[in-house]
C-alpha cells in the first residue's frame, strides 16, 4: 500500500513538471514575443526591450524556462496585465466563490446521482428506470452553458423561483470574511438572513453545474447495481432469507459504489471546466469567470496561473481518487504492484 | 465481463459480419433514432443553401424592420436582433460544428492510434515511458481548460479552435490503443506472427490495429458529441466561430444576452445544440453494445 501510494505521488510530481513545461511553451513560444503582448502596441521599442531582459527573455529557451519555474516555485505567479495586481492577491480573492460553488455542486450531484442511480439500478426496467434513463442521457448531451442557460429561463424568470445573476443581490452586504464562503461565514458571524440569500443564489449555479454529473454518476452506480444484483452471492443472500435492506445497504453497494468513485476524477474536470461557462453565465464573481477575463483580454500571466492551478488541482485530486479506490478495492492494489 | 472475455469473444467471432452487427444495432430503437438523427442533420447542413428559408441571411446581413420576431410561420424560430432567421442560421451553424468535429477527429485519431499501438508494443522501453508521460501531462488539465488557453494564444476563431482541440485530442486514443495494445500483446497470433518473422509494421497494422477497430470507432461516434461540446462551449466564451458567423454557440451567447425578453434567440440554437450532441451519443451507445466494447 505504502509503496503504491509513493509511485503514485512521484508520477504525479512527474506529471506536473512536465505541464509546467506544456505551459510555459504555449504561454511564452505561441504567441510570438510575450513583451510586446504584455505592453501593448503603444509602447515603445525601447520600453519592449527593456522588459525583455527583465523577463530574460534575450537568453535561450531554457534559461528563460529555469527562471519562470524558479519564480513559480515561490509562489511567484507575475502581475496580472488586466487587474493590475499580482495574480496570486486575484486568486486568493475570487477562489472562495469557485470553491462553494463547486462543492454545493458536488455534493448535490453525489447524492441526487447516487439516490437516482441505485433506485433506477434496483427497479431496473421500471417506469422510474425509464425515466432516469431518457433523463440523464439529455442530461449528458446538455452543454454546461446551455443548462444555464434554460435554468436561468426557466426558474429564474418564468417561476421566480431563484435570483438570476452573482452571490448575492446587489445592496447586500457581504459576510465578514472568514472562509470566504458567504453561506458559512454568515452563519458563524450569525447574519442567517444573508445566509439564507446566499443560499438563493447559489443553487441556480450549483444545479446546473450538477447535472451533468448526476447523470454521469446515475448511470454508472445504475449499471453497476444491476452488474452485481446478477451475481451468484447475491442470490445466495437472497436464498439464504436475509432481508432486503441489508443486502443492498451491506452487501450490494459497496461493490457497486466502487466505479462511481473512481470516476470522481473525471467529475471534478467535468465541474472545473464547466465552472467557466456556468459562471460566465451567472456572473459568478469567481476564478473561472477570472479565468475567461483574462483569456479575452490575453492576460499572459493571468491564464498561466488558470491552468496551473487547474492542472495542479486536477492532479491532487485523481491521487486522492486512486488511493481511496485502492483502499475499497482490494484488487486494484494488487494489480499495480503496491504491497 | 472482464477484457479477457470480451477479447476472447471477440476473436471468436471471427470476422464480425456486417448484417448480424446491423441487427444487433437494430435492437435498440433509441441507436437507431440516434443515427436518423446524425443523418437528417448532416443532410440539412451540406443542403443548407437550398433548404433554408432565407440563405442570404446567414451571414453580415440586416433588416432591422424584422429584428427580434417572436417565432411564427414565416420565422419558424424567430428572428435575432439583427434580423436574420434564427432557424436558417441554425442549420448553417451545423455546418461549422460537424466540420469541426471532423477535422479534430481527423488530425488526432491517427496520430494517437500509431503512438498507442507502438507505446502499447514496447512495453517496458523508454520508447513506452516517453510516450504515456507525455500522454498523462496532456491529460493532467481537462480538454476545455486546455483548449481555451491554447486558442487565445493562436488568436480565436474556427480553424485555430480545430488546431487547439486537435492538439490534445490525440492523447484519448494514444491510451485507449496502448491499454488495448497491451493484452493484445500477450495474445498466441502476435507471438506466432512474431516467430514467422512478420515485420513491426505488419505486426502493429495488420495483426493488432484491426482488433482495436471496434473501441476506437465507439469512441469516434461518442466524441463527435464531446468535440461539439468542446467547440460550442469555445464559442459561447467568444473564442471560436466568430460573428457574422453562425456558429452555435457564438449565437447562444448572443441570445443570452437579450433573455428573457427575447428568449428564443438563445433557447433555439441551444436546443440544436443538445439534439446533435444526444444523436450522437444514442448512436455511440448502440455501437457500444453492438461491438460489446467496454473499454470506451
Amino acid at each position: 500500500m505504502g509503496k503504491y501510494i509513493v509511485l503514485r505521488l512521484l508520477q504525479t510530481l512527474f506529471v506536473l513538471f512536465g505541464l509546467s513545461i506544456l505551459i510555459f511553451f504555449i504561454a511564452r513560444v505561441v504567441p510570438g514575443d510575450p513583451a510586446r503582448v504584455a505592453l501593448g502596441s503603444l509602447a515603445t521599442k525601447e520600453q519592449v526591450q527593456e522588459l525583455r531582459e527583465e523577463m530574460h527573455l534575450d537568453k535561450p529557451l531554457f534559461v528563460q524556462y529555469y527562471f519562470w519555474f524558479r519564480s513559480i516555485l515561490r509562489g511567484d505567479l507575475g502581475k496580472s496585465l488586466y487587474t493590475r495586481r499580482p495574480v496570486t492577491t486575484d486568486l486568493k480573492e475570487f477562489m472562495p466563490a469557485t470553491l462553494e460553488l463547486m462543492l454545493f455542486s458536488f455534493f448535490m450531484s453525489l447524492i441526487i446521482g447516487q439516490v437516482m442511480g441505485v433506485l433506477a439500478g434496483y427497479f431496473g426496467n421500471s417506469w422510474f428506470d425509464n425515466l432516469f434513463r431518457v433523463l440523464s442521457y439529455i442530461g449528458i448531451a446538455t452543454p454546461a452553458f446551455a443548462m444555464a442557460i434554460f435554468s436561468l429561463l426557466i426558474f429564474s424568470y418564468v417561476l421566480n423561483f431563484a435570483p438570476a445573476v452573482g452571490r448575492l443581490s446587489l445592496g447586500v452586504r457581504s459576510p465578514h470574511q472568514i472562509t470566504g464562503f458567504f453561506i458559512l461565514d454568515s452563519l458563524i458571524t450569525g447574519q442567517f438572513s444573508i445566509a439564507w440569500k446566499a443560499l438563493r443564489h447559489v443553487l441556480l449555479p450549483a444545479a446546473s453545474l450538477a447535472v451533468a454529473n448526476i447523470a454521469q454518476e446515475g448511470r454508472i452506480t445504475r449499471s453497476s447495481i444491476v452488474e452485481n444484483l446478477q451475481k451468484d452471492y447475491i442470490t445466495a443472500h437472497i436464498v439464504y432469507g436475509i432481508p432486503t435492506r441489508s443486502i443492498i445497504f451491506k452487501y450490494l453497494l459497496k461493490p457497486s459504489l466502487i466505479p462511481t468513485v473512481s470516476i470522481m476524477g473525471l467529475d471534478f474536470a467535468c465541474l472545473i471546466a464547466n465552472a467557466f461557462l456556468v459562471e460566465v453565465v451567472f456572473m459568478w464573481p469567481g476564478f473561472s469567470r477570472y479565468g475567461v477575463t483574462a483569456m479575452l483580454n490575453k492576460d499572459l500571466n493571468a491564464i498561466v496561473a488558470v491552468v496551473l492551478v487547474i492542472g495542479v488541482a486536477y492532479s491532487v485530486v485523481n491521487v486522492i481518487v486512486d488511493i481511496v479506490v485502492s483502499f475499497l478495492d482490494p484488487r486494484i492494489r494488487l494489480q499495480k504492484g503496491g504491497g | 465481463m472482464s477484457k479477457k472475455e470480451v477479447l476472447i469473444a471477440a476473436l471468436s467471432r471471427g470476422r464480425y459480419s456486417f448484417s448480424k452487427g446491423w441487427y444487433k444495432f437494430s435492437r435498440n430503437p433509441l441507436s437507431v433514432l440516434g443515427l436518423i438523427i446524425i443523418f437528417l442533420v448532416i443532410l440539412a447542413a451540406v443542403l443548407a443553401p437550398y433548404i433554408t428559408p432565407y440563405p442570404e441571411q446567414a451571414g453580415p446581413f440586416t433588416n432591422f424592420r424584422e429584428a427580434s420576431l417572436p417565432p411564427s410561420l414565416t420565422h419558424l424560430s424567430g428572428t435575432d436582433s439583427m434580423g436574420r432567421d434564427i432557424f436558417t442560421r441554425v442549420i448553417f451553424g451545423y455546418r461549422f460544428s460537424l466540420m469541426l468535429a471532423v477535422v479534430v477527429l481527423g488530425l488526432s485519431i491517427p496520430p494517437g492510434v500509431i503512438l498507442g499501438l507502438i507505446a502499447g508494443y514496447y512495453q517496458r522501453t523508454w520508447i513506452e515511458i516517453a510516450i504515456m508521460r507525455v500522454t498523462d501531462v496532456f491529460l493532467s488539465v481537462p480538454p476545455l481548460v486546455l483548449a481555451l488557453a491554447i486558442t487565445v494564444m493562436l488568436s480565436p476563431n474556427l480553424f485555430n479552435q480545430m488546431i487547439a482541440i486537435s492538439f490534445m485530442w490525440w492523447t484519448w486514443y494514444c491510451r485507449l490503443v496502448y491499454t488495448m495494445t497491451t493484452s493484445l500483446c500477450q495474445e498466441d497470433f502476435v507471438h506466432e506472427a512474431e516467430l514467422t518473422g512478420a515485420g513491426k509494421a505488419h505486426i502493429l497494422l495488420r495483426e493488432i490495429l484491426p482488433n482495436c477497430i471496434a473501441p476506437i470507432l465507439t469512441k469516434m461516434t461518442l466524441d463527435m458529441g464531446l468535440v461539439i461540446i468542446v467547440g460550442a462551449s469555445l464559442s459561447f466564451i467568444g473564442l471560436g466561430v466568430q460573428p457574422p458567423k453562425p456558429g452555435l454557440g457564438t449565437m447562444v451567447a448572443d441570445g443570452a444576452k437579450r433573455l428573457p425578453a427575447e428568449w428564443w434567440t438563445a433557447i433555439f440554437p441551444a436546443l440544436a445544440i443538445v439534439i446533435i450532441i444526444l444523436a450522437f451519443n444514442l448512436a455511440g451507445d448502440g455501437l457500444r453494445d453492438m461491438f460489446a466494447v467496454e473499454e470506451v
